[in-house]
């Protein structure tokens, strides 16, 4: 049977986060957290292959303890079992040390559930926003990556080839690739299912497993948490709101507004008169 | 399966290779992106960012172009900034792999020993940038919209945070290079220069075509996929269009101004319009000259993805809309009235040229 991993991060809702104007700086009291709204899409094409062929589907996250409520979220929808790394000591990473960690859990994950075919992740996350733990997971455990899939064209268990629609920013992508692949999930890939009762009352009910730093022998403390992220934030600020003076134009005649807008786009350079020009 | 059981513990915790004395790094190399021998538009911006760090470290600027007949590319890079440029041209690289680009990527930088690395934050930029940060490894910044370097050379990546309510300034101290990728329209690309001179270096492919288990089995070049990254004019609609059929008025306005037509997230998950026209935090960033907001509210994940626009004209009934707020001109009204009158006043203008342009004899 096919394994697959799905890895998720819990983000803060991004809607919610607000700058005090007072000390400019981030409020993020009370701000909800959401499972990544990528990662969500790369756990409902886990859930569909699961759907169509069968398969044991694992989600994995590292984050705080509360992380828990979206490994449950994941459960309801209806994968198997959910995997949550924490511990302090990965405070602090950055995408080097995260992908070190995740890389870690889906070879433990291995080792506990057998070989995995496909992992998933999000195309990036909405607090992070890189997009660069995928691809740093798949370096790290030597297999291809297949980024910004739009669509699973075809999955041969047998032959183990997958056929996947790679979006750019020029044209549509057809990739073949031999399994085990990691893939990044776009929002176009599919509609992520709503939690069905029974699935509800499960998420509810189950605990994950919970994996820490001695549930590594092996782990190379200088390459996680702060210690092991060669990126520093070195200052953060915000940017003066820019100070726009609306020129709200009389649309009481619509043709001699569109007139006046013309002329004001063309007077400062907005458009250009290529013909003109 | 055998691939599925291949010992993978040697890869994951990766360390530097060979001798780590980091002064030996110099030099601030552009990975040039390609699609048939043509250079993405952000590429080139970045060969002129370069310039103005090297210039400030007293470092060369380098280029690498990696395809399949590309060697105009390498030319092409030097007309626009590099003082050096490594060709890796083959067949195997004919289009973007993971595997065969990053190898070529690694050897260059560990050979060539470049002190920052810069690549556009396109997903291919993205896609490689991700991999050979790991592989090396070193620290990497996505995004970054603004760029420079400090008096102990350490690279300044300044990029958006928190859904661009922030601005972050992020360095790598540890390791070299300092790698960055960059958003496409906020770097000045320098004017195209026939007469500068520079040095093509050739590297070999650093893997055997039968390795690679990757086969792209066609690309579909999308031409009507609408490039909003590099657009000078955006006509985005939201809700307020009341269905799909209105977006036929966006597209005619945005024709007359030479523009491309966008969109809110409210519209695409309606499946109004399709999801590469989607602006904003989970859709695109863009920063065209002009952007037209058409039946838009102005919700934040919106705003962050089009507020750097130069100009910004809202065309909404409700006068509280916050779209306004960011707004340089405000329309307040029916969309059905404006958007038709506008695409009037563009034609008469437009027709008023034409005949300038127009051959004698046709
Ligand atoms: C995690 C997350 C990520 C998100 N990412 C994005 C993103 O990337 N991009 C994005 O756009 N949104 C995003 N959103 C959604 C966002 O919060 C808003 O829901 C969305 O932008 C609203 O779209 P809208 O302005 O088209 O619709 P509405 O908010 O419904 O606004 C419609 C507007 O049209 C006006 N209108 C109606 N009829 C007319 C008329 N006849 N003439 C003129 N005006 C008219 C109305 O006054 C109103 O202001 C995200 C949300 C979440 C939770
Ligand atoms: N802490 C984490 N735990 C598990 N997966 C993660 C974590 N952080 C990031 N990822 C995965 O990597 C993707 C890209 O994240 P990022 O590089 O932060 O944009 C996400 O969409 C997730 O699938």
């Amino acid at each position: 049977m096919l394994h697959i991993v799905a890895c998720i991060k819990q983000v803060p809702d991004s809607r919610e986060i607000r700058i005090d104007p007072k000390t400019n700086t981030l409020v993020r009291q009370g701000v909800p957290a959401i499972v990544n709204y990528f990662d969500l899409h790369g756990v409902e094409e886990a859930l569909r292959i699961k759907d169509e062929f069968g398969a044991r589907v694992t989600v994995v996250t590292m984050g705080p303890p509360t992380a828990e409520k979206a490994l449950s979220q994941c459960i309801a929808m209806g994968a198997d079992e959910g995997v949550l790394v924490s511990d302090r000591a990965f405070a602090g990473a950055d995408t080097l040390a995260t992908s070190y960690v995740v890389a870690l859990t889906v070879q433990k994950v291995e080792d506990t559930w057998g070989p995995v075919d496909i992992i998933f992740c999000g195309k990036q996350t909405l607090d992070g926003d890189t997009g660069q733990v995928g691809p740093g997971v798949a370096c790290r455990l030597d297999i291809e990556q297949l980024t910004y899939v739009e669509k699973t064209e075809h999955l041969d268990i047998n032959t183990r080839e997958i056929i996947v629609h790679r979006h750019l920013e020029d044209g549509v992508e057809r990739v073949k690739a031999n399994l085990p692949v990691l893939i990044t999930a776009l929002a176009e890939l599919n509609q992520p299912r709503r939690a069905s009762l029974p699935g509800v009352l499960r998420g509810i009910r189950y605990k994950p497993i919970v994996w820490t730093t001695n549930d590594f022998p092996d782990i190379d403390r200088s390459k996680i948490g702060l210690k092991g992220s060669p990126t520093i934030v070195s200052k953060t600020w915000v940017p003066e709101p820019k100070q726009v003076d609306t020129e709200f134009l009389d649309t009481t005649d619509s043709k001699a507004a569109a007139s006046h807008l013309l002329d004001r786009l063309y007077a400062t350079g907005s458009l250009q008169n290529s013909v003109l020009a | 399966m055998a691939d599925a059981k291949k010992k993978r513990k040697p890869m994951i915790g990766l360390q530097p290779e060979g001798d780590v004395d980091w002064s030996q790094y110099r030099g601030v190399l552009v990975v040039v992106e390609q699609r048939k021998g043509i250079a993405k538009p952000v590429s080139l911006q970045l060969l002129g960012e370069a310039r103005r760090l090297a210039a400030k470290l007293d470092v060369p600027v380098l280029a690498l172009v990696m395809g399949y007949q590309v060697s105009q590319l390498a030319q092409e890079a030097i007309y626009h900034g590099a003082d050096k440029v490594y060709l890796c041209d083959s067949p195997e690289l004919d289009h973007y792999r993971t595997r065969p680009y990053s190898r070529v990527c690694l050897h260059v930088i560990r050979k060539y020993l470049p002190e920052i690395v810069l690549m556009g934050a396109t997903n291919t930029g993205r896609d490689l940038a991700g991999a050979i940060a790991t592989h090396l490894p070193t620290g990497l910044t996505a995004d970054s919209t603004q760029l420079d370097v400090d008096e102990e050379r350490l690279l300044l990546a300044s990029r958006p945070a928190f859904s661009e309510k922030m601005l972050a300034t992020i360095l790598c101290k540890q390791f070299k290079p300092q790698m960055a990728t960059a958003r496409a329209g906020v770097f000045e690309q320098l004017p195209r220069d026939p007469t500068r001179t520079g040095e093509v270096i050739p590297v070999p492919p650093q893997m055997d075509a039968q390795e690679i288990s990757t086969e792209i089995i066609e690309f579909i070049e999308s031409f009507r996929r609408v490039n909003l990254q590099d657009a000078d004019v955006i006509v985005a609609g939201g809700r307020g269009l009341g269905g799909p059929a209105a977006f036929g008025l966006l597209e005619e306005l945005a024709q007359e101004l030479g523009g491309v037509v966008g969109a809110s997230r409210a519209v695409v998950d309606l499946g109004w319009i399709g999801h590469d026209h989607q602006v904003g935090q989970t859709g695109v960033t863009v920063r065209p000259k002009l952007y037209i907001a058409v039946g838009i509210s102005g919700a934040v994940q919106h705003v962050v993805g089009m507020q750097n626009s130069t100009c910004i004209v809202a065309i909404n009934k409700d006068p509280n809309a916050p779209i306004f707020k960011i707004a340089n001109y405000g329309l307040v009204g029916d969309l059905f009235q404006i958007v038709p009158a506008l695409i009037e006043a563009v034609r008469a203008r437009n027709g008023e040229a034409i005949p300038m342009n127009m051959p004698v004899n046709s």
